[in-house]
């Protein structure tokens, strides 16, 4: 089977191909020009072995990701098997309420699952999420990292919020509001009522936030 | 009167930070003056109440200078009287605002709000003839990546502490570098050889250069590294900081088109840098010309003017500076398909 680029992300270039009879994306971090050489082997030896640890991790605490078939940091190289699937990104508008609602509780139980074992995925946007016979897959780990802390993991849902809603504006309150249900679920009420200050509170740290400290909801400024 | 059918004339009166500017634009595009005067601090950032000074000062003259160049007729050539009413800082916003309240008052013309960050976008936009990109917006006092979607400008990632100008300004003051900080340091750097490895904070798509900031003036203090090495490292360092975080936006929105606005879209090297980043994605990249890269009043008036073309007016009584003005709360009617 011939190689073909997929995709070029911000970071990698994703190219299907087959090994071993199974077909696999290989994702290669490549050498930015715009960046000095030294740190551009630093930056992208470290995001390769991190993310296919994490990768790793996460599948065995039952979350649906690409599985790992090997790793050459220096190369900045993953190879991983093929999720056949859309970009929740694309079809997010097409699908039905319903369904909608259920993929944004599941995701949202997800994040709660790397949360609760001390991993940030560090890039939940709905581009990172794949649509596959009906399971939601998390993909690109490459800028997630180890932390239990409150603030990495609020950096990380406030993330996926502002992603939503610089993509998806009209729908991005109330899906959010599942994937809150969805972490609660796994958390507990405790640690998502603590999340849901902290989205706040690092909302309210945003330049030129009104009334920094008087928001009722995750929404800062007026309609 | 049919607004849509006019060209439209509007003055617009800049003054969130540390210029005081008058510019007079038409609806369509035509910059017809551009007069700025910019506040110096003799030692130090800017003081909000000096720079203030300046622009009480200075404000009668810039408007006469305007004028005089225009060859216009405020009463009887002019439409509106458009005023940054943010964001920005408040002592220097209320002498915009001030002027702008009185000319729209004794001369019966409307009063249009506009914000700043929006004037920024619509002034690279105008200059560089792009539709719907995404807009790197760097200066002193923002770092914002945004991008249009659903009748506003969205954020898609910003600074979560200070911004780019302010951090490589800082650093340029501190190490005795002068001011302005951006090209003097960039000087520097050039003769830099040496990368030292600083903190480089991308969380999420939002940046932060306050780690950085310290860290380069600690090394600085300390003496162990050359001033030129320090110099490229930090903006080496900074400026990956932002590209990455374009680079993201870019892949993720799938724009076309990149365009760079603000104080700091006037830096080469960070030009070279997302311009790189545009060829990697087939985008096309284009840059604000330096003229209108930092504050000015003509993109006030400009920006004016495409919202009056759309009725978008403020009644005096409510029109209070907002200091805090976010770019999402403001609609863009001139970009709806």
């Amino acid at each position: 089977m011939a190689e073909e680029v997929v995709g070029i992300g911000a970071e990698a270039v994703l190219i299907k191909t087959e090994l071993y009879g199974f077909t696999v994306i290989k994702k290669v971090r490549v050498p930015k020009p715009y960046r000095n050489p030294e740190f551009d082997r630093m930056i992208r030896y470290t995001r390769t072995v991190t993310e296919a640890k994490i990768m790793i991790e996460a599948k065995t605490l039952g979350i649906p990701c690409p599985s790992i078939i090997e790793v050459d940091p220096y190369e900045g190289l993953i190879i991983m098997d093929y999720i056949d699937g859309a970009r929740l990104s694309d079809i997010l508008s097409k699908l039905t309420p319903k369904s909608r609602n259920e993929i944004f509780y599941t995701i949202g139980k997800y994040v709660g699952k790397l949360h609760k074992h001390g991993i940030i995925h560090g890039d939940l946007t709905t581009s990172n999420m794949l649509l596959c016979k009906n399971r939601i897959y998390l993909i690109d780990f490459g800028l997630s990292y180890y932390s239990y802390q409150l603030e990495d993991r609020g950096v990380d849902m406030h993330l996926f919020l502002r992603a939503l809603e610089s993509t998806h504006y009209n729908l991005s309150a109330p899906l959010f509001d599942k994937v809150i249900k969805g972490y609660s679920e796994i958390m507990g009420k405790d640690e998502a009522e603590k999340i849901i200050k902290k989205i706040k509170e690092i909302r309210s740290r945003g330049r030129y936030v009104k009334e920094r400290r008087k928001t009722k909801s995750y929404l800062c400024y007026e309609e | 009167m049919n607004l849509l059918n006019k060209e439209l004339v509007v003055l617009g009166i800049e003054s969130t930070a540390h210029t005081y500017g008058v510019g007079i634009a038409t609806s369509s595009g035509r910059i017809i003056v551009n007069v700025n005067s910019v506040y110096v601090p003799t030692k130090g950032g800017i003081h909000p109440r000096e720079a203030a000074e300046h622009h009480s000062k200075v404000s009668a003259e810039t408007l006469k200078r305007a004028l005089d160049l225009s060859g216009l007729d405020i009463r009887n050539d002019i439409d509106g009287i458009a005023v940054a009413l943010g964001p920005g800082m408040g002592p220097c916003l209320r002498v915009g605002c001030s002027v702008a309240r009185a000319l729209a008052c004794y001369l019966d013309k409307p009063l249009i709000p506009v914000n700043h960050a929006v004037a920024h976008i619509e002034i690279a936009r105008l200059t560089t003839s792009s539709k719907d990109p995404l807009i790197v917006y760097v200066s002193g006092g923002n770092t914002v990546i945004m991008a249009y979607s659903e009748g506003r400008y969205r954020v898609f990632g910003e600074t979560l502490d200070i911004a780019l100008g302010n951090c490589i300004d800082v650093f340029a003051r501190e190490v005795g570098l002068g001011h302005p900080g951006v090209p003097a340091v960039e000087q520097m750097a050039t003769r830099g050889k040496k990368f030292i490895q600083l903190p480089y904070t991308v969380k999420g798509q939002d940046v932060s250069f306050s780690g950085l900031l310290t860290m380069a003036l600690r090394l600085a203090k300390e003496g162990r590294y050359k001033l030129e090495d320090l110099c490229y490292s930090l903006i080496e360092t900074a400026y990956n900081m932002v590209v990455e975080v374009a680079e993201r936006a870019l892949a993720h929105t799938r724009k076309r088109e990149l365009i760079l606005t603000g104080g700091v879209a006037r830096s080469r090297v960070l030009q070279e840098k997302l311009k790189k980043v545009c060829e990697i994605h087939d985008a096309r990249f284009a840059v604000v010309p330096d003229e209108y890269a930092g504050d000015n009043g003509a993109m006030i008036a400009y920006t004016g003017a495409l919202a009056l073309k759309h009725r978008i007016t403020i009644p005096l009584e409510k029109s209070f500076i907002r200091q805090r003005w976010r770019v999402e709360e403001v609609d863009v009617p001139w970009l709806r398909k």
